[in-house]
């Protein structure tokens, strides 16, 4: 597996992570997520009902995905932790998705909150992705309390307003010394185009394609999408010049 | 301060004078702004905006959609007591009238609590009659640990109570509050409740705030549309709606629009409330408050309820009794008429087939945590 993205011990080939909310029912999840290519998918475990075999989102979720139950819900480090251990409890794996928001109207994360709780659940062998304000302070504490990724919003969840934290993203890119997942706010392809292209190691969204016309058609997309930004990180973007440049430099024939 | 002293500064808005002097313009401008202020509020609930639903309707469903996606999350209420110290004009369950009270033995609450978790519901609203004698917090508390079993949110709608009686809820597994305030307008508001507790009308205006305080993840307001102008208490109830929200930033607020219904005595509303008014309401809501949740009962009938979830509703009721036991036994009064006495299946059909997906569990209890 080439350009593998290395998370808690798994090689994804993809890049793309999607989200289980919003759609019109359940029953569009499977096809999503063969046209997404998705590997991992993440559900918020308030959503989860076992003993009804007809609603719960997990009998819609193909053996090979890896789970991220996300805490979804919480106000606090505490109900996060305790929201984590309910999910592995269910049998849901070992990976959560911090979410901690104490802000009902933009749904932004509380970052003091969710250091806490990863420090928690990455002491008991949790694999940690927090979603968190784009903040390199506390990138660098996430780190050190033993996440595995950061995950940083590009716009308020649901928003589909694109990177409006691009340039807070891409100085935790640089500096933050582990995988940084984009996450809320994406609603175009070009966006997460963008944002790979940047140098993300993942994106995931869910308004953007569950919201979709056609979710199916905008999976695809999304796929295509986060390939191709991948890519041209990979191969190298040209530098950005404020003035032309001449093809045949003026003082080559200081060569000859 | 409190939303009282908001209240008392609102009221003194000359209402019936300024509904006039609101054109298409001021609507236009309202629509065309991401974040609405007082003054667009009021604009959307003018009478100009009545000719604009449409245009307003659209941007709701758009709103909706974004921070909702399809999803309606689904709850039934279940009453466990009718015993009521109060007398207002406009309820059933009101002291003055004569009809054999009833309140669920725990085994009886059993036995209702299960009926309903067989039909897949995970979200239940326990309702009692107001009396602290009949219904008291301690009997509230046992009822919640028997609901625990079968449910995984548990509100509560029952009388005003102190913000450390609501914690001692909260503490036992409670997460949501439903308290009406039936009528903003104070002089109203003491014609109507003639005797009892309720008469006091701040004790329970204050308290959606101390169930903020006490650390309820919900709290659900409402005016009862009918009891008065029905622009004017939409206008008071998105006002504290909003001031809850940004106080309590972490409690969801959600906004009701019940419409007043029959009942076992003989009041008649003074607003008559047209559907087309309801519709106004629900978007004015949605467009000021694009993530507050919207219920709707089955106080509405069911061909409006399924035009209505395409609107901005984010929470409906089903397979409904207002009667004390009514999902085990057919014996109780009920506290008001229902519209729409469709089961749960069929709403959940209905759902599916309005493209819309019929959410049973959207919560689990984290009460008695272990980091405790």
């Amino acid at each position: 597996m080439q350009d593998a993205l290395h998370i808690g011990g798994k090689a994804l080939s993809s890049r793309l992570f999607i989200g289980t909310g919003k759609y019109s029912r359940n029953t569009l999840i499977p096809e999503v997520i063969a046209r997404s290519g998705s590997e991992v998918i993440t559900v918020a475990l308030r959503r989860v009902d076992p003993s009804s075999r007809e609603e719960n989102i997990l009998s819609h979720i193909p053996q090979q995905m890896t789970l991220l139950p996300n805490t979804s819900g919480a106000r606090t480090a505490e109900e996060a932790v305790r929201i984590a251990r309910l999910a592995r409890a269910a049998g849901m794996g070992n990976w959560v998705k911090i979410e901690v928001i104490n802000d009902q109207r933009y749904l932004l994360p509380d970052n003091l909150e969710t250091i806490r709780a990863t420090e928690i659940l990455a002491a008991e062998g949790f694999i940690v992705l927090p979603y968190m304000s784009p903040d390199l302070s506390a990138a660098f504490r996430l780190r050190d309390a033993g996440a595995a990724a950061v995950m940083p919003l590009g716009a308020p969840i649901g928003s589909n307003r694109g990177l409006r934290t691009k340039e807070l993203i891409s100085i935790l890119i640089e500096e933050a010394g582990l995988p940084v997942i984009v996450d809320a706010g994406i609603g175009r392809p070009s966006e997460a185009a963008e944002a790979m292209e940047m140098g993300a190691a993942a994106v995931l969204l869910n308004t953007a394609i569950a919201t979709a016309r056609d979710p199916l058609g905008m999976a695809e997309a999304f796929r295509g999408a986060v390939a191709a930004g991948r890519q041209a990180y990979l191969a190298g973007l040209g530098p950005i010049q404020q003035e032309a440049e001449a093809s045949s430099p003026l003082t080559g024939f200081l060569n000859v | 301060m409190s939303f009282y002293e908001s209240l008392m500064i609102l009221e003194r808005i000359p209402f019936k004078e300024l509904w006039q002097k609101y054109t298409r313009e001021d609507v236009m401008r309202a629509l065309a702004k991401e974040k609405l202020d007082k003054e667009d509020l009021l604009a959307l609930l003018s009478p100009a905006a009545g000719q604009h639903l449409e245009e307003m309707a659209r941007k709701a469903q758009r709103i909706t959609r974004s921070h909702f996606g399809h999803a309606v999350q689904l709850f039934t209420p279940m009453y466990v007591a009718d015993y009521c110290v109060n007398h207002c004009t406009y309820c059933s369950f009101s002291a003055i009238h004569d009809f054999p009270r009833k309140k669920l033995t725990l085994e009886e609450v059993e036995a209702e609590a299960a009926a309903i978790a067989s039909t897949g519901l995970r979200h239940i609203l326990l309702l009692t009659g107001e009396s602290r004698k009949d219904s008291p917090v301690g009997y509230v508390k046992d009822c919640v640990k028997v609901l625990r079993k079968y449910f995984s949110s548990i509100s509560i709608e029952v009388n005003p109570l102190s913000m450390e009686e609501y914690k001692e809820l909260a503490d036992a597994g409670v997460d949501g509050l439903t308290l009406f305030q039936e009528v903003y307008h104070q002089e109203t508001y003491s014609k109507l409740h003639v005797k009892g507790p309720k008469r006091n009308f701040r004790a329970r205006l204050d308290a959606p705030e101390r169930g903020c305080q006490a650390g309820f993840r919900s709290v659900n307001i409402g005016a009862l549309l009918g009891l008065y102008d029905w622009r004017q208490e939409a206008f008071m109830t998105a006002m504290h709606a909003s001031y809850l929200q940004d106080r309590y930033p972490g409690c969801e607020i959600s906004l009701s629009p019940p419409r007043f219904r029959p009942y076992l005595g003989s009041f008649n509303p003074e607003s008559d409330v047209t559907d087309r008014a309801l519709v106004q309401i629900i978007l004015a809501y949605r467009l000021f408050l694009p993530r507050s949740g919207i219920t709707l009962s089955t106080r509405e009938p069911a061909e409006l309820r399924d035009r209505l979830v395409h609107l901005g509703v984010t929470k409906m009721s089903a397979g409904v009794s207002t009667e004390v036991g009514g999902h085990t036994s057919d014996g109780g009064t009920p506290q008001f008429e229902i519209s729409d006495s469709r089961s749960v299946p069929e709403i959940r059909d209905m759902l599916y087939s309005s493209g819309l997906q019929p959410v049973f569990k959207d919560w689990d209890i984290l009460a008695e945590s272990s980091m405790r």
